[in-house]
């Protein structure tokens, strides 16, 4: 892929532009040109280690980038950089991650975790709550019905008051989805939704990122191994190998993708 | 067996007492037969207790396959019973009639006791709520009780004046040390703290105007309006009330000053764990990383911590000072931090009631045991261990709220867009 | 010069004291996460011990002088902080496997308060007097104005102790098994070693070490009694801390720090402030390497 053709314009949420990360001296990333376009469906894929996962830690502020840039339009129709953020910074900005060993407040129950989702969205400071004064109180019950509210509508209503960490394997999966909705995302990241489900749960999980994506009006990336549920949900797949993109296109052109196939099956 | 082992181990330390005026050895085999009939004994009940512990869990595997809930002993369901209020209530009203029916020893030990539960509640926010091991939690605990004894002594300033003082200063010191060290984890951030209070106590020792190690006395008790309590007024309940003579009422007045100041501190601080704030430092003892990828900043979500925990242990330093007096840096020592710790951890982290329970227990116990003199702490220190192994997560567990839904109230249940869930939880019990 | 002489000896000894008594801790961390709060109490107990040990032979009944009183009273009371150091991990430690990391942590308290009054309760709350077990070694008087015996004879057992339990940890197999453990717990329990086992002789190793600090520390300062082991502990845990906790250089290391600190501070500023200086160093450090000097800094796994 060229630097020409990485760096298009249209109406993208998310870019990076020679997007690099160095460990020490190994290279987990090595310029990542990554488009995510609005509303869309984008899947990235590829072997174990090849740097899925910190693409997502540097595009979330964990990992610091050693190079390039990324640049998020928020909510408001701006161009932000998000390279340097903390990790808060950039999920007030409207980015919302899931992790791919889930990691969920345990020892809180369902609706806790989905209000501290909403934690930036809400105003309350010390003296609300010591106070509990009118506006306080009024907000407090305004997201406790609107975590419950999504919470019903993506199915957990009968878990509510359960601790999370009593939940089922796919609640629990399906939880922390919906706790990163309730932080108001833009664009949604998910760090393989399908690890560890069987093919009913995945499934639904198909059904569901459909759902989420028309019904909140946001864009998701994605990560996932499950080549099923990757090729029939994406818009757009990018493959990555040791580091680098090695591929990008809709699902049907990766399919028949020479690198990809070597890259996944080996040279022949 | 055991208790040939244990003997064998007590042997040398036991049966042989130095004696430091003749430089020589005593035998004292008596001790021996003592010790090795009463561990006999003790091994006995230990076995046994392990046992039905082992076998709890076993039948608990056996019978809750999927890890629910474990269920609550009557202490937890009892705190978190519908008959709360009543409950709060009457316990409340008998600490308002407690003095005028005891002696002032009993209000004096209470006093202490209501102390440590605010000390304990204030801990509580740092450890047990947000997951900061704080192992100097005294030095906030001394900065308040010498606010008091030193604008008292240098200034005069009155008890209302330091009180507010007292707790702002500590807060501030809290700031203060917290931004350095706030981005250290774990134990090192404890190790930290305990440096940081053993450099408070040792600041206090060797400063002049602190006055050493002679500490400051003669510490005013507060005012109550300028009236002189001891006269008139005690007469009066003396009469009336069948008050006790000997009490003196000054202390009855910082009794209830105490208690006036644990209500407060249990109002607050249940209020912030409900809150925005409260959830933020749940967030951040459950997962860091979780926590921030929830829009948190964790430093901020740390220090607030870290500062608000200090302030209830400034607040109850010039309680402290007041009721005892007389203070010096040893009162401030790092056993103190670990006493504070116990009675959160020892209750239970995270639950209110726990905390006010192991106070009560850790401070009253011991007094408690005054009958066995000189073997109390040992055998404080030896419950210590016991409850940890039969009762690890504390007395009291930790109970969240619970969130009942009215539906009436306003629009209509949403209805929900996945429905296919029941497929997908057979489906996770599957595996 | 001679001040600073002394000074630097002083703080060589002090250092190599603290060093025995971190090891145990930082050992003990290396492989259960567990602050021994404990683990001064059996430093404590091993000079309890060895002054009985050394009242016993070393009085008529038995008669032993020298050095094989004092090497057997160093065997014996060994012998005995290791049987309390296994006791004291079957009894407050190994029930708590799995448990929340503050209750293993509450146990220690507690065993460490069971055991200083016990101790005291047995014995006595006063200080006793430690009788000179070292016995007179002709050294050249060049090196005798700059070291005396004692503090001789401590160096020289501590970087015994040093080498021997880094031969111990790299060459033996119970040794790997430590480090396997110290990695990763379950998947060295699943690779076949013995956790339990690996505890025990861990506890046991830094009790033996404890206990010679104990020894050791009688012979130099001559009075012990019940207290000693709670601030020597709480230094030693300073030491092992500011080293890196878990490593084993880091607590040589980090102990010798804290030895020259205090015993300078103590020289130069005054002596009430050596306890401060040695806290200051340690929060100094953290604060600029979080992870102490020998630390790993560890990266977020995500």
């Amino acid at each position: 892929m060229t630097e020409a053709a990485s760096c298009r314009p249209p109406d993208s949420v998310l870019k990076t532009c020679g997007l690099s990360m160095v460990f020490g001296g190994l290279v987990a990333l090595d310029r990542v040109d990554l488009t995510v376009e609005r509303h869309s469906i984008t899947a990235l894929i590829g072997p174990n280690g090849a740097g899925k996962t910190t693409l997502f830690n540097c595009l979330t502020g964990i990992y610091p980038p050693t190079r390039g840039s990324i640049t998020f339009e928020s909510g408001d129709g701006r161009k932000i950089s998000l390279k340097g953020l903390a990790p808060d910074r950039v999920t007030l900005l409207g980015l919302a991650r899931t992790f791919q060993n889930i990691r969920l407040f345990s020892n809180l129950t369902v609706l806790e975790n989905v209000l501290i989702g909403c934690h930036g969205r809400m105003r309350a400071g010390l003296l609300g709550a010591l106070f509990r004064d009118k506006k306080t109180r009024a907000e407090e019950k305004a997201f406790i019905d609107f975590s419950y509210d999504l919470l019903v509508r993506y199915g957990l209503k009968a878990s509510v008051n359960e601790l999370a960490k009593n939940l089922a394997y796919g609640a629990q999966r399906r939880l922390e989805i919906v706790r990163a909705l309730a932080t108001g995302p833009k664009l949604l990241l998910l760090d393989e939704p399908a690890a560890g489900l069987n093919i009913n749960e995945t499934n639904e999980l198909r059904e569901l990122i459909e759902t989420i994506r028309t019904s909140e009006n946001l864009s998701i990336l994605l990560i996932e191994h499950d080549m099923n549920l990757v090729m029939n949900v994406s818009h757009v797949i990018y493959v990555m190998d040791y580091g680098k993109l090695i591929a990008v296109g809709p699902p049907n052109e990766i399919r028949r993708n020479p690198a990809v196939i070597k890259a996944y099956l080996g040279e022949e | 067996m055991a208790t040939f082992w244990i003997c064998f181990l007590a042997f040398p330390l036991v049966v042989f007492k130095i004696n430091a005026n003749t430089r020589s050895l005593d035998t004292r085999w008596d001790r021996l037969y003592i010790l090795a009939g009463s561990v006999f004994v003790l091994t006995f009940i230990w076995r046994f207790l392990l046992k039905r512990r082992s076998f709890d869990r076993l039948t608990k595997v056996v019978n809750e396959p999927h890890g629910s809930a474990p269920k609550p002993t009557w202490l937890t369901r009892l705190a978190k019973s519908r008959q709360r209020g009543r409950l709060l209530a009457v316990v409340l009203l008998s600490m308002c009639v407690l003095p005028f029916l005891s002696n002032p020893y009993m209000v004096n030990i209470v006093t202490s006791a209501l102390i440590y539960v605010t000390l304990g509640l204030g801990l509580n926010v740092v450890v047990g709520v947000s997951g900061l091991l704080n192992l100097g939690y005294v030095a906030f605990y001394a900065i308040g009780a010498y606010t008091y004894a030193l604008l008292g002594y240098y200034f005069g300033l009155s008890f209302w004046v330091c009180l507010p003082l007292g707790a702002i200063f500590s807060t501030l010191l809290g700031l203060l040390l917290g931004l350095p060290i706030i981005r250290l984890s774990g134990d090192y951030l404890a190790i930290v703290t305990l440096s940081f209070g053993e450099i408070t106590r040792l600041v206090l020792t060797n400063l002049d105007f602190t006055r050493g190690p002679r500490g400051i006395s003669n510490i005013k008790p507060p005012s109550f309006f300028g009236l002189n309590l001891n006269g008139t007024p005690k007469q009066f309940l003396i009469e009336t009330v069948g008050f006790h003579p000997d009490m003196d009422l000054n202390r009855v007045f910082i009794y209830f000053i105490i208690l006036a100041v644990v209500v407060l501190t249990i109002i607050c601080v249940y209020r912030l764990e409900n809150s925005r704030l409260g959830r933020a430092w749940l967030a951040l003892r459950e997962d860091e990383i979780a926590c921030q990828a929830m829009g948190i900043n964790r430093t901020r979500a740390k220090l607030t911590a870290f500062a608000l925990g200090s302030t209830w242990a400034g607040l109850a330093g010039v309680v402290f000072a007041s009721q005892i007096t007389f203070i010096n840096p040893a009162s401030f020592s790092f056993m103190e931090s670990i006493m504070i710790l116990s009675i959160v951890v020892l209750g239970g982290m995270d639950s209110i009631p726990g905390v006010i329970i192991g106070a009560a227990v850790l401070i009253l116990l011991p007094e408690q045991l005054r009958f066995f003199s000189d073997y109390r702490m040992l055998i404080f220190g030896a419950l210590m261990v016991v409850m940890m192994v039969f009762r690890p997560g504390g007395l009291i567990k930790s109970v969240r709220e619970v969130y009942i839904h009215q539906a009436s109230d306003s629009k209509p249940e949403p209805r929900p867009v996945v429905t296919a869930l029941s497929t997908m939880e057979q489906g996770a019990e599957d595996d | 010069m001679d001040f600073f002489l002394s000074l630097f000896m002083s703080g060589l000894t002090k250092g190599s004291i603290y060093a025995l008594i971190a090891l145990g801790y930082t050992m003990v961390y290396g492989i259960i996460a567990l602050i021994n709060f404990a683990h001064g109490e059996i430093y404590m107990i091993g000079a309890f011990t060895a002054l009985i040990f050394s009242m016993l032979l070393g009085g008529p009944a038995v008669g032993m002088s020298g050095w094989t009183l004092l090497l057997t009273v160093a065997a014996l009371s060994a012998l005995y902080a290791a049987m309390y150091g296994w006791t004291m991990e079957k009894i407050a430690y190994q029930p708590l496997r799995g448990a929340s990391r503050l209750a293993p942590l509450i146990s220690a308290i507690g065993m460490s308060i069971f055991l200083q009054n016990y101790v005291q309760l047995v014995q006595t709350p006063n200080f006793l007097v430690f009788p000179d077990l070292i016995p007179q070694i002709d050294l050249p008087a060049a090196v005798a104005k700059a070291i005396n015996r004692t503090h001789l004879v401590i160096l020289i057992v501590t970087a015994v102790a040093m080498v021997a339990l880094t031969v111990f940890i790299k060459f033996t197999r119970m040794g790997m098994a430590m480090r396997a453990v110290a990695q990763d717990p379950i998947m060295a329990r699943l690779s076949g070693v013995k956790l339990d086992r690996v505890i025990s002789v861990t506890f046991v190793i830094g009790s033996v070490l404890a206990a010679l600090g104990g020894l050791l520390i009688g012979c130099s300062m001559r009075q012990i009694d019940f207290y000693i082991g709670f601030l020597a502990g709480m230094k030693a845990f300073t030491a092992a801390v500011l080293g890196g906790i878990g490593s084993i250089p880091g607590a040589v290391i980090g102990a010798l720090i804290l030895g020259f600190a205090e015993s300078f501070a103590a020289g130069y500023i005054s002596s009430s402030y050596k306890d401060m200086v040695a806290f200051i160093i340690l929060i100094i450090i953290l604060t600029l390497k979080p992870g102490g000097i020998f630390g790993t800094s560890q990266t977020q796994k995500v």
